[in-house]
């Protein structure tokens, strides 16, 4: 009888323990199917804990290209005996579960339903590797190489991945080898391979690259010219600030002088970290910051400042799970409302939602024009899943044409010859937005007061109404200038002409909600999807929902924030607004989104039978 | 309502170096209450910025919130100036001198400001050798909420409404000198003739120089039972020795007495001169200082002048090793890595 595969279309999850060396073999793993062709979804789980604690890594593999979380685990890797009762549970009926059999496996751990794969990881390296550590480290290649063989993988490819990660380390070559063939082998020894998952070579990723968002807001940054990075340690943003002086270091270094064009600065806190932004660009340098909630929730005064006193920001903020410390080393889209409306008094700030690192590298350099040209914060809405995990991601692209928008900024020369007496705040062409100077331009002309009290238009203190409304309506228009700016959302192909139904999302809900309208069509429902990509809310967002009857908002919150920013700014009917949440720290799936649509649709409408 | 002062300048009023009068230097008029001690301390601010010949828009002035943090509206009209948060002020004057390295940073707080919700940024801003002037205009309350006392007030010290603190005062200096700020010194808004050359030669200084200025509110704590009122301050005062600022380009002429002078040369050039030096203190050991401010402060005394400089300071610009374009000067040219360079970074990550 002919043995069935399922080819390119699996989870594997690998249970480990931190701190024991085993995320960069996952991550070799998973880079060598990439690099077989096969678009991958890889995902650490991690605690917030140094070492010792359980920690998970899971790829997602699929031909198809579907980036999103899947639930249902086909293999599991199990090295860690914490977690056995919970990892031997999540594997998918008729799954394996990959274990390391130098003892025997409890029978508490037995399930009738799933495969078992027992290898002597622990044996085998203490039979080959002299010290502790090393033992400890070629288990998890012992692993890779086991695994590999189960699932048909280009052992060639991996070797390379390997040859690759350690070109400064030559020597660690050979034992690497040395522990994926033992692997190997022991499976060919011992087993029936490959199993019923497996892999095949594919051409389906294309010149795809593989990299982490927060690493890509870095480069963004680095592109569009930021100079002050000023930052507080926090997950999930930290690795923002760390791509940044990394990349820095190797491009922002002068050549003759060996001297820096950057300023690297690790804050007191959060505070601090903001305030030294914010006294950047009024000193006329690009400077941006990156945090997650609690970083946010201290800004807040700051962010008030850079609102009414209009200087600009580049925030980026990659969201965790809240409230409070919350899940700090989990998911979710849950700072939408907070960072929308940080701050006292009338704030509103403008959003951008990149949904993949592309995007996120895109939208950084965005943000740093956008914030120069409109002189206020610009906020980044990443999160972790984005910010911390690799993601398949088109390159990053930069037009070398390309200058940089640094807004209306008068110069020494236009100083000289104004004839007019300078007015930070008036606007003189009707955009709502007025001309800065910086300090230090001109000896007699263009010096202003930077307050947050109450300001006219010469930037002179007011506490009269007239003049107090005069500047926050202005503020107002200066938001409808700002929606004609942000980019405007993606709108997939329409197959619903009744507009009836309609399916909105953004950010890191794309990856599940773009499969979840495949699997929609697939049941004959007709929704029409946008993708929001900002806030405010442009004018095709507005249409789109007045346009349809009935609109599923899929978000990562108990509280369907982004449900309430379109009642809130768009003045839509709620009832037509309906939630669609996953909010347990775990990046949705398509299959949630596709059954509490369904599930909300029931009984079926007659015009979808 | 603040309005502007009327432009005419006398005729007499003679232009410094750079071609500007007194007058040039001045702000608006002020709205602080009548003989409060900050507006002395910003007369000597103007005094000293036209003295030195500096040209208003190489400065930039900026503070928090309080009587004290409004100052900066009433020097330095062609400056730009910066009226940020409560006590936040440091980190904004670490970003603008990160922007542009090349002008002079002042920073003027309150002993609200700095001491208390400011403390974290205060201290930061001296571990970092920041470049700039950070004068604290100090009246041990706190003035624009109506009085109460502030961390600086002593213990015992009475305000205005008859209670004595309870708690032990900070004393900024001692703690910024413990901290390893490069230049620190005392005064009083009432002596101009010493403060004025302390600013200048704060300002010449490359790093962190507090200069704590007690600066008597006349209205909330100037009772006599206050040890920061006018009449307490003039009867305690004792000052580390006479303080003169002498620029770069100007030869020294004046003779002391040898042993109890000194001549300290700043980076740029300049020579601070201390006459009639308290006996076993030195201005460039950090012990000496500490020591005279701990024996000052049990015999009751308010010990003013130069506390301590280090004419070896290296600023944050230094440590972090930055170009010397400034950064607000710099485009897509010196910045953008450009296409092939991403490319190039798109390729080791496929
Ligand atoms: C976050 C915040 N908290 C409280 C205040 C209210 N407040 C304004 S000024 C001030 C104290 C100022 O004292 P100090 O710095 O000593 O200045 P002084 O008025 O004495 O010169 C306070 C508490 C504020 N502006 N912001
Ligand atoms: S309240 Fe005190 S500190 Fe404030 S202006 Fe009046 S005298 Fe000065
Ligand atoms: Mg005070």
């Amino acid at each position: 009888m002919e043995r069935k595969f399922v080819v390119n279309d699996m989870v594997i999850r690998f249970a480990n323990v931190n701190g024991t060396g085993s995320a960069s073999a996952n991550d070799m793993f998973a880079k060598s199917i990439f690099r077989m062709g096969i678009p991958i979804t890889p995902k650490n789980i991690f605690p917030s804990n140094i070492q010792g604690l359980p920690t998970w890594y899971e790829v997602r593999i699929n031909g198809k290209g579907y980036l999103g979380r899947k639930a249902g685990i086909d293999i599991l890797v199990g090295v860690n005996p914490q977690s056995f009762m919970r990892d031997v549970k999540s594997v998918k009926s008729g799954g394996y579960f990959i274990y390391d059999n130098s003892k025997p496996l409890h029978k508490e751990y037995i399930r009738e339903d799933i495969n078992y794969i027992g290898i002597p990881m622990i044996k085998l390296a203490m039979d080959n590797y002299p010290s502790a550590r090393l033992q400890q480290l070629f288990k998890n290649i012992i692993y890779v190489g086991a695994l590999a063989t189960l699932i048909d993988a280009d052992i060639d490819v991996i070797k390379s991945v390997i040859s690759e990660q350690f070109e400064k380390k030559q020597k660690l070559i050979p034992p690497n080898f040395q522990a994926l063939e033992l692997g190997i082998n022991y499976i060919k020894e011992h087993y029936d391979y490959p199993i019923d998952v497996k892999v095949e070579k594919a051409n389906n990723v294309g010149d795809s690259i593989l990299i982490d968002g927060n690493t890509a807001c870095a480069l963004g940054a680095i592109y569009a010219g930021a100079t002050v990075m000023a930052w507080y340690p926090i997950t999930p943003s930290t690795s923002v600030a760390k791509a940044y002086e990394t990349y820095a270091k190797k491009l922002r270094i002068d050549k003759e002088t060996g001297k820096k064009k950057y300023a690297f600065v690790q804050a007191e806190d959060e505070l601090a970290a903001i305030g030294m932004v914010i006294g950047a660009t009024w000193g006329g340098a690009r400077a941006f910051t990156a945090t997650s909630g609690p970083g946010v929730s201290l800004m807040n005064e700051f962010i008030g400042l850079s609102y009414f006193a209009e200087i600009p920001v580049v925030l980026i903020n990659v969201q965790r799970g809240g409230p409070s410390t919350g899940m700090p080393t989990r998911s979710q889209q849950a700072d939408l409302i907070s960072s929308a409306y940080a701050s006292h008094g009338d704030t509103k700030h403008v959003l951008l939602f990149p949904s993949n690192p592309a995007e996120c590298f895109e939208m950084t350099a965005q943000a740093f024009d956008l914030a120069d040209r409109l002189q206020t914060l610009i906020m980044v809405i990443s999160d972790l899943d984005l910010g911390m995990n690799n993601h398949l991601s088109p390159p990053m692209k930069w037009d070398d044409e390309r200058k940089y928008d640094r807004g209306k900024v008068f110069t020494e020369e236009q100083l000289e010859n104004m004839t007019e007496k300078f007015g930070r705040y008036l606007d003189v062409d009707g955009d709502a937005i007025p001309y800065r100077t910086y300090p230090g331009t001109h000896p007699t002309k263009g010096s202003f007061f930077t307050r947050g009290t109450s300001h006219d238009e010469y930037a002179k203190y007011s506490e009269l109404g007239e003049v107090y409304l005069r500047n926050v309506d202005r503020l107002a228009d200066k938001w409808d200038t700002a929606k004609t700016m942000v980019p405007p959302p993606e709108l997939y192909d329409v197959n619903d002409d009744k507009k009836s139904l309609g399916l909105v999302f953004f950010g890191t809900t794309t990856y599940a909600a773009v499969e979840a309208m495949d699997l929609l069509q697939e049941q004959n429902i007709a929704i029409n999807s946008m993708r929001v990509k900002s806030f405010p809310f442009t004018k095709e967002v507005e249409t789109f929902i007045s346009e349809h009857d009935k609109i599923f908002v899929v978000e990562q919150n108990r509280d369907a924030q982004f449900r309430t920013l379109l009642i809130n700014e768009l003045e839509t009917n709620p009832s037509k607004l309906i939630k669609v949440l996953n909010y347990d720290g775990t990046p949705i799936t398509a299959q949630t989104i596709m059954s509490q649509i369904i599930g909300m649709l029931e009984p079926v409408p007659a015009e979808l039978n | 309502m603040s309005y502007l002062k009327p432009l005419f300048h006398h005729p007499s009023l003679k232009e410094n170096k750079v071609g500007y009068v007194k007058a040039d230097y001045e702000g608006v008029i002020s709205t602080l209450c009548a003989g409060c001690g900050h507006d002395s301390i910003s007369g000597a601010i103007v005094q000293a910025c036209y003295e030195v010949s500096l040209e208003p828009h190489r400065l930039a002035k900026l503070s928090g919130i309080g009587c004290s943090s409004k100052t900066p509206t009433y020097f330095l009209s062609n400056s730009h100036g910066f009226n940020s948060v409560h006590g936040r002020m440091p980190s904004i004057t670490t970003g603008a001198n990160m922007a542009n390295k090349h002008l002079i940073y002042l920073g003027v707080s309150g002993d609200g400001d700095t001491a208390s919700i400011g403390m974290g940024q205060f201290v930061h801003a001296i571990r970092r050798n920041l470049n700039m002037v950070y004068i604290v205009m100090n009246n041990g309350c706190y003035g624009l909420t109506k009085g109460q006392d502030s961390a600086t007030a002593d213990f015992g010290s009475i305000s205005k409404t008859g209670e004595s603190n309870p708690y032990n005062g900070i004393d900024l200096a001692g703690l910024a000198l413990e901290l390893g700020a490069s230049f620190v010194g005392r005064s009083f808004s009432g002596d101009k003739s010493q403060l004025v050359p302390m600013i200048k030669a704060a300002m010449s200084h490359p790093g962190f120089a507090l200069l704590d200025v007690i600066s008597p509110c006349v209205t909330f704590n100037n009772n006599k039972e206050s040890t920061k009122s006018y009449s307490h301050v003039r009867a305690h005062i004792e000052s580390t020795s006479e303080f003169d600022f002498v620029p770069e380009e100007k030869a020294i002429e004046v003779d002391y007495a040898a042993g109890d002078s000194a001549e300290v040369e700043l980076f740029d050039g300049s020579k601070i001169l201390l006459s009639k030096l308290a006996p076993d203190w030195n201005p460039t050991d950090k012990f000496t200082a500490v020591n005279r401010l701990h024996e000052a402060k049990s015999n009751g005394q308010i010990l003013t002048g130069l506390l301590y400089i280090n004419p070896e300071s290296k600023d944050l610009h230094s440590m972090l090793n930055t170009s010397d374009k400034a950064f607000n000067a710099m485009d897509e040219t010196d910045l953008c890595p450009g296409s092939m360079e991403l490319e190039k970074i798109n390729q080791g990550l496929r």
